[in-house]
């Protein structure tokens, strides 16, 4: 039995924040993806992630420029001709973080993204293309850095 | 409240292609302050996309991703008047969503 005011309180405030969840008004705080991002491997990043091994496929483009001046500012762009993406992971193998980001791809758009990542020094850029049946292919690209992007 | 971000649309043939700059610091947690001490991470986590109110793509960003991120992708099946909105919620639980219309 609730008597005092604050354990009311306390109770309609839980019971809120459980209704705007369930309306997906709120992600709740495991929807974001930390373990990946806290990866520091490619390998943990796969496990974490529950990837199978990605296979190569010449099928997936990758526009990097070759040599990077600035590695805090590196604009790198994925495509691919493989129908059915559902997800794109944009890594940087040698950074700290190796993971980048995730896209989930719906029908509504193109598999065509672009965006601007950190390089803390000369590394492969891979994006691994995850299809809705849930396999996973991947390219990779060396992108040269002359100044590093993690420390400025 | 932070600054608004700037989206611009192009459109061929029912192509759109949406380009976004947002403003945002983009702290990797790497990085050390002048007293040797790492400066906490401060990210873009989840970014939304949707035409007319529906969602057309998420993401989730690490560290990783360049201060001022740029974002560009296409919406396939656009026409004009379509509203496209962004969203983006940080690592401190700010928000901002941004809207252009379709030409």
């Amino acid at each position: 039995m609730l008597t005092n005011r604050r354990d009311v309180l306390k109770r309609s405030a839980l019971i809120a924040g459980l209704m705007l969840e369930s309306l997906g008004y709120i992600k709740s705080a495991g929807a974001y993806q930390q373990k990946a991002f806290d990866a520091k491997s490619v390998l943990e990043l796969y496990k974490s992630l529950g990837l199978s091994m990605p296979t190569e496929s010449k099928l997936i483009t990758l526009t990097t420029p070759e040599i990077a001046e600035n590695g805090a500012v590196v604009q790198v762009a994925a495509n691919t001709s493989i129908a059915n993406i559902s997800r794109w992971i944009f890594m940087v193998e040698k950074n700290p973080v190796p993971l980048i980001a995730t896209f989930n791809i719906t029908e509504d758009i193109t598999p065509a993204i672009t965006l601007r990542c950190k390089f803390a020094q000369t590394s492969d850029l891979i994006a691994v293309a995850q299809l809705s049946d849930g396999k996973v292919f991947y390219a990779k690209r060396e992108v040269k850095v002359t100044l590093g992007g993690c420390g400025g | 409240m932070s600054d608004p971000m700037r989206i611009r649309l192009q459109s061929q043939a029912g192509l759109t292609t949406v380009k976004v700059l947002m403003s945002h610091e983009m702290e990797s947690g790497q990085r050390r302050d002048e007293d040797g001490k790492i400066v906490p991470i401060w990210n873009i986590q989840d970014v939304s996309a949707s035409l007319n109110g529906r969602v057309v793509m998420t993401a989730e960003w690490g560290g990783g991703v360049s201060k001022n991120p740029f974002l560009q992708f296409v919406i396939k099946g656009t026409k004009s008047g379509d509203k496209v909105s962004i969203s983006w919620r940080d690592s401190r639980g700010d928000t901002r969503t941004d809207e252009a219309l379709v030409a």
